[in-house]
This record gives structure tokens, C-alpha cells and sequence, in this order.
């Protein structure tokens, strides 16, 4: 049952690069990517369950959290055309107040 | 640096060391141990030098009430999961996809949190934007942008997070 | 004594492949959904069942094979890890996308099986 699972994440992993390679706009190409990444951790997961060596947990765990940057920083880099934004400089909630009570 | 911060910087270092202990399985070796407490030590310290050493960092005071909201809220993806799975596996697929705007949101940040994260948690809804008083919702299925859904969710989560709307007392005690 | 720990053990693995088979299904069924689906906003809501339903699902099934062990820890700090990023980034794609000024398609959608689709009014 192990193995079947192993093949039905690949199964859904090669329909996701199907909507990488077609996805018409950027946002379908970033979802498509953030979701193979998942998939990618849970088959991580269940393949080292699947040879019996559980260190492919430790790599999951350290895939999930590089994914969840990646799709951050991509997302990022496509809005400001650039990485080395400050936090300080976008727009947040509170200046957005701020410069309407000044105007 | 007053009690409040050494208590939440103390709280941090038992997490770090919790962590550090599942993730390593070290539990024998003095000199590993004595590792791991060092880098433990040294990211309390990078946060103390981050400047984010606040309430934030330690959450724990809330976890009885979240531990209460997570059965729910696991009910909800659920349920809304097998509603999704159903339509889009159907042969002849009708969707009515929904623009909607949830007003009446949570007074604090954390509640405010719960709630958007709740919204995009249950398959069908994606909360899109985020205002002062408004949160732009997407619907799949029009039957999913029930107002009372969204205000019975809305209460849920700002219990969850401590926040009682009708008494403000008895959220405070748990 | 031997025979209920027998039925037991496998309760406890036949428990573990309805799980990993079941969270298979749903990572299917949201990757159809995410090829299927007729544009952007929609895709979010089927790849949010494989975030959600299906990863928990696998999760909770090799939980149960592992047993109480460090492994077990591990596997539910993944599916703690993936439970808080996971809406975190879908609203971080969904927000870019709208301040991005791309369209939701509204209205009724109609895909039938001889493949001709209508919808998009507004």
C-alpha cells in the first residue's frame, strides 16, 4: 500500500508539471510549482517509509520549509522586480494610516 | 529588560531545546547536548538582537482555547473537502465562482490571523486581500459564501484567540 | 492475549493503508482539479484539498506504521510545518495575482462531457 501511494503521487506530481508547462499566466506557473513542492515533501515522506531508511523524513522537513520560502521569495522578486526590498519600505497596514491621516 | 521579556525569552529556549531535541535524537552524549543547548542559547539571542522578543514569540497562553478551535476547524476542511473533490471530478463540472467582500472581522491581529487562515484553510474559499475592515473572499461554489457561515467562523476564531465579543471577562480566564 | 494484540496490530496497519490511500485519492483528485479547472482563482481551491486533506491523510497514515517513536515527532512537525505555510502562501500567490489586476472569471461555469464549454458572464 505504500508502493501504491508512492505511484499515485507521481501520478499527481506529472499533472502538475502538465500545468507548469501550460499554465497561461505566471500565477498558474507559481501555484503549480508551490504545489509539486508539497507533494514533493509527502512523497519524500512516504518513500523513505517505502526503501526503510527514515532519514528522508529529515529532508522532508527541511523541503517543506525551503518550498514555503522559495514561493515567498519568487513572489516577491515578480512584484518588486528586485530582492533587496526592506520590510521596512513596503507598504504595510500601519503606514498606510499614517500617510492617509497626513493627506 | 523586565520579568515579562526573561519569562518569554526563557519560554523560547525550553522550545528551541524541545525542538532541537526531536529533530537530533541525541539524548545521551553530555557534549552534543551541551551543542545544542550553545545554538539554542545563541537563536534566543539573535532574537533578542531581531528586537522580536515580544508577546508574539511565546503564544502559549491561548493554546487551551486553539486546541479547542482545531477539532472545528478540521470538521470544516472535511466537509468542504468532500464538496470539492465532488465537483471536480464530476463529469459535466458546474462551477458558480463568487467575488465576495467579509466584513465584521476581529478586533485583534492574532484573531484577525486565525480567521484569514481559517477562510484559505477550507478548500472553496481563499481569502484574496485584507483590509482594515474588510477581507476579499473567492468562492468556488456560490453556496459557499453564506454571510452566517463567515460570522459563525469569524466568532470561533476570535474566541480561539482569546478575544470574547459579548464578555470580555471570560475570555481572559482560560 | 496474543490474539488481540494480533487483531490489534492489524487494525493498526489496515488503519494506516486507508489513510495513505485515501490521502493518495485526494492528491489526485486536486491535481486533476488544478488541470481541470477553468482559470486562476479556481485552480487555489483544488490545489488547497491536497494541501490540506491530502497531506494530512499520509501523514497521519505513516504516523500510524511508525508507531511511538522519534519518527512519528518528526512526521507530525511536517504536517505542522505544511499546516501553517501552506494558506500562507496561497493567499501570497492569490493577493499577488490580484494586486496583479487578473480577472476572476464570475458567474456560471459550464464544462460538459462532449467537451464545449460556456460561461464567464459577468
Amino acid at each position: 500500500m505504500i508502493f501504491a501511494t508512492t505511484l499515485m503521487l507521481m501520478g499527481a506530481m506529472t499533472l502538475m508539471l502538465a500545468r507548469l508547462l501550460r499554465g497561461p499566466e505566471l500565477y498558474d506557473r507559481v501555484l503549480a510549482v508551490n504545489s509539486f513542492g508539497t507533494k514533493t515533501v509527502l512523497f519524500l515522506c512516504v518513500f523513505s517509509f517505502l526503501i526503510g531508511r527514515p532519514d528522508g523524513v529529515d529532508i522532508a522537513l527541511l523541503y517543506a520549509l525551503m518550498n514555503f520560502i522559495g514561493t515567498i521569495a519568487i513572489l516577491k522578486f515578480f512584484r518588486y522586480r528586485a530582492l533587496d526590498v526592506a520590510l521596512s519600505r513596503m507598504p504595510s497596514r500601519n503606514t498606510r494610516k499614517k500617510a492617509g491621516a497626513k493627506s | 529588560m523586565g520579568a515579562a521579556k526573561i519569562a518569554i525569552a526563557v519560554s523560547l529556549l525550553i522550545t528551541m531545546g524541545v525542538l532541537w531535541l526531536a529533530l537530533s535524537g541525541h539524548f545521551h552524549d553530555p557534549l552534543l547536548l551541551g551543542f545544542g543547548l550553545f545554538s539554542a542559547a545563541f537563536c534566543v539571542f539573535l532574537a533578542w538582537r531581531l528586537h522580536i522578543l515580544d508577546a508574539e514569540t511565546s503564544p502559549y497562553h491561548h493554546i487551551i482555547s486553539l486546541l479547542v478551535y482545531l477539532p472545528w476547524l478540521m470538521g470544516e476542511i472535511i466537509k468542504t473537502n468532500i464538496i470539492v473533490v465532488r465537483t471536480v471530478l464530476s463529469p459535466d463540472m458546474i462551477l458558480t465562482p463568487r467575488l465576495v467582500r467579509v466584513k465584521h472581522l476581529p478586533r485583534t491581529d492574532l484573531a484577525r490571523t486565525i480567521f484569514a487562515n481559517s477562510i484559505t484553510l477550507t478548500p472553496g474559499t481563499v481569502s484574496i486581500d485584507m483590509d482594515a475592515d474588510e477581507i476579499i473572499v473567492h468562492a468556488l461554489l456560490k453556496e459557499m459564501v453564506n454571510p452566517a457561515d463567515f460570522a459563525n467562523m469569524a466568532a470561533r476564531s476570535a474566541r480561539a484567540a482569546g478575544e470574547n465579543p459579548i464578555t470580555t471577562d471570560e475570555g481572559k480566564a482560560s | 492475549m496474543s490474539t488481540v494484540l494480533e487483531i490489534l496490530h492489524i487494525a493498526r496497519f489496515g488503519l494506516a493503508g486507508v489513510f495513505l490511500l485515501g490521502g493518495g485519492f485526494f492528491v489526485l483528485a486536486g491535481a486533476i482539479g488544478v488541470l481541470r479547472l477553468p482559470d486562476f482563482y479556481t485552480r487555489l481551491h483544488a490545489a488547497g484539498v491536497t494541501d490540506t486533506m491530502g497531506s494530512t491523510l499520509i501523514l497521519l497514515g505513516l504516523m500510524l506504521i511508525a508507531g511511538f517513536t522519534l519518527l512519528s515527532v518528526k512526521l507530525a512537525l511536517v504536517g505542522l510545518f505544511l499546516f501553517l505555510t501552506s494558506p500562507t502562501a496561497t493567499h501570497a500567490v492569490a493577493n499577488a495575482a490580484h494586486k496583479a489586476k487578473l480577472k476572476p472569471l464570475l458567474g456560471t461555469y459550464r464544462q460538459t462531457r462532449k467537451g464545449d464549454n460556456e460561461g464567464g458572464s459577468q
